[in-house]
């Protein structure tokens, strides 16, 4: 019981201190939809390829921007000693780890919901299959985006170095998850690393639904291999997560 | 015998990257008193009062309120304030305390109670990065009286208030303190030391004093517990020549 009031009370502090940011909660959910608009300006005269980039981007926004912010918000608890004075209560790890889970989930899902309904109903982009299937996985690369952010402040030590770690980890897997070229036009040896990548997955469920009428397997072995990830990441990040330190 | 101690060292010693912090110190501080640590910055104080809470790789005896220092059971019996405020700016005062009753897993009303002892009550709704440093300083040891902790660990939790809100503190230290509280304040200012009923002199990474105040006086024959500390420091300069 304790436990569970401790991660709800931790996603309901979060949301409290974002809500008295009002301009990255505005940021945070106008961005995907303006860069969505953008696209679809950019592919005026070529809707077909509109239709089939934009389905990837509602994986990749929520999963960057989800990033940024957990990652970002959990290296000043850590650098602010608020997490040292967490670790001495008898809070769990875990439960400050799925509070953190929780509230950016719930910033993810209104993102996502608002992105999707945008680009579906107002731009046009065309989905095949469920729209339901469409916000699930969204909601998969915002969990995703928390959990590798979560685990990547563990090993930054600035802000600066919190922010360098989008180039260096993120970049890489929206270039070759597919959304430039297709996976299997990419050098054998590069392919094989895109299939070790978890929004390679993300993207490829994405592509899918919005192609297929049905849900196929292949879309639930991503949705799998997504959720996989998101565990192991949580998992790792909630182990660095110290109460002794030097 | 132990049971009468609120801290028991026995070479407690901390290394950070390869030099010594702590150098194996013996000390004893007693239960339902006030502890002034009292030395220079960078004298181990922070260090030595990580170790207490239980936060800091070390080694060593060190006991804590009966049990080795860090063991899970001793979580809610300490309440630690650092040195700069871990608190939320950007939430209210009143989120702040709500926040940490829930994680000590206390009342909510508990909250209402320590912004009442650390006089923020009119403050209660206002967001903690647009209070004072001294106003922040309080949220601070607010957020550590929940849950009423036998052992209160204060890093200069006086630095840069007014007279009169410092006296105010030193009041609430002693009402806390005949409650049966233990605390341990540290201070780099000597006149902090005149409010303490013990005193712990450390200087770089060395105990040269632990024990009542009093005698500490007396057997330097000084008045002033900074005179006190200079007399200690030569005898022991002295001492090694």
């Amino acid at each position: 019981m304790y436990h569970v009031r401790a991660s709800l009370a931790t996603a309901r502090r979060i949301t409290r201190q974002l809500s008295h940011d009002k301009r990255t909660v505005m940021l945070m959910f106008l961005a995907p939809v303006l860069l969505m608009g953008l696209l679809r300006w950019v592919f005026s005269d070529t809707l077909k390829v509109f239709d089939s980039v934009a389905p990837a981007m509602l994986g990749v926004f929520p999963f960057v921007i989800m990033f940024l912010v957990t990652s970002i918000t959990t290296l000043r608890e850590r650098t602010g000693g608020t997490l040292e004075r967490l670790m001495a209560t008898r809070v769990g790890k875990a439960d400050i780890v799925m509070g953190y889970a929780l509230a950016f989930s719930l910033f993810g899902v209104i993102q996502s919901l608002i992105t999707s309904l945008v680009a579906i109903y107002v731009l046009g982009m065309d989905v095949m299959g469920s729209l339901w299937f469409v916000i699930a996985i969204a909601i998969a690369d915002t969990l995703l985006g928390v959990a590798l952010g979560l685990l990547a402040s563990a090993f930054a030590k600035t802000e600066f170095q919190a922010v360098q770690f989008m180039p260096a980890l993120i970049f890489p897997q929206i270039i070759v998850c597919g959304l430039f070229v297709p996976l299997a036009q990419l050098p054998n040896t590069l392919e094989v690393i895109a299939y070790c990548l978890p929004l390679t997955y993300a993207v490829d469920a994405l592509n899918r639904v919005t192609e297929q009428l049905n849900v196929v397997p292949e879309m639930w072995r991503d949705v799998a291999v997504v959720g996989g990830f998101i565990v192991v990441s949580l998992v790792l990040a909630s182990l660095t997560l110290r109460r002794r330190t030097k | 015998m132990t049971d009468d101690f609120a801290v028991l060292a026995k070479k407690l010693r901390v290394r950070r990257q390869k030099t010594d912090i702590l150098h194996g110190l013996n000390l004893t501080i007693r239960r339902g008193a006030i502890t002034g640590l009292i030395g220079p910055s960078g004298s181990g104080k922070t260090t030595l009062m990580r170790a207490i809470v239980g936060v800091q790789v070390r080694e060593g005896t060190l006991t804590v309120l009966g049990k080795s220092a860090g063991d899970k059971s001793l979580r809610p019996r300490i309440g630690y304030v650092t040195q700069s405020p871990a608190v939320y700016g950007d939430l209210t005062v009143l989120q702040n305390l709500e926040y940490f009753a829930a994680m000590v897993g206390v009342e909510r009303r508990e909250a209402h109670a320590a912004i009442e002892h650390v006089q923020l009550t009119q403050q209660e709704r206002q967001l903690v990065q647009s209070l004072s440093g001294g106003q922040r300083a309080r949220v601070s040891l607010a957020v550590a009286l929940l849950g009423s902790p036998d052992l209160l660990v204060l890093d200069e939790p006086t630095v840069g208030l007014d007279p009169i809100l410092r006296n105010d503190l030193w009041r609430l230290f002693a009402e806390l303190a005949t409650q049966g509280k233990t605390l341990i304040v540290s201070s780099h200012v000597m006149d902090e030391a005149e409010r303490c009923d013990d005193v712990v002199l450390l200087r770089s990474g060395r105990v040269l004093w632990d024990g009542s105040r009093t005698a500490l006086l007396k057997r330097n024959n000084t008045k002033s517990v900074g005179d006190a500390f200079v007399a200690m420091i030569e005898e022991a300069a002295h001492v090694s020549r």
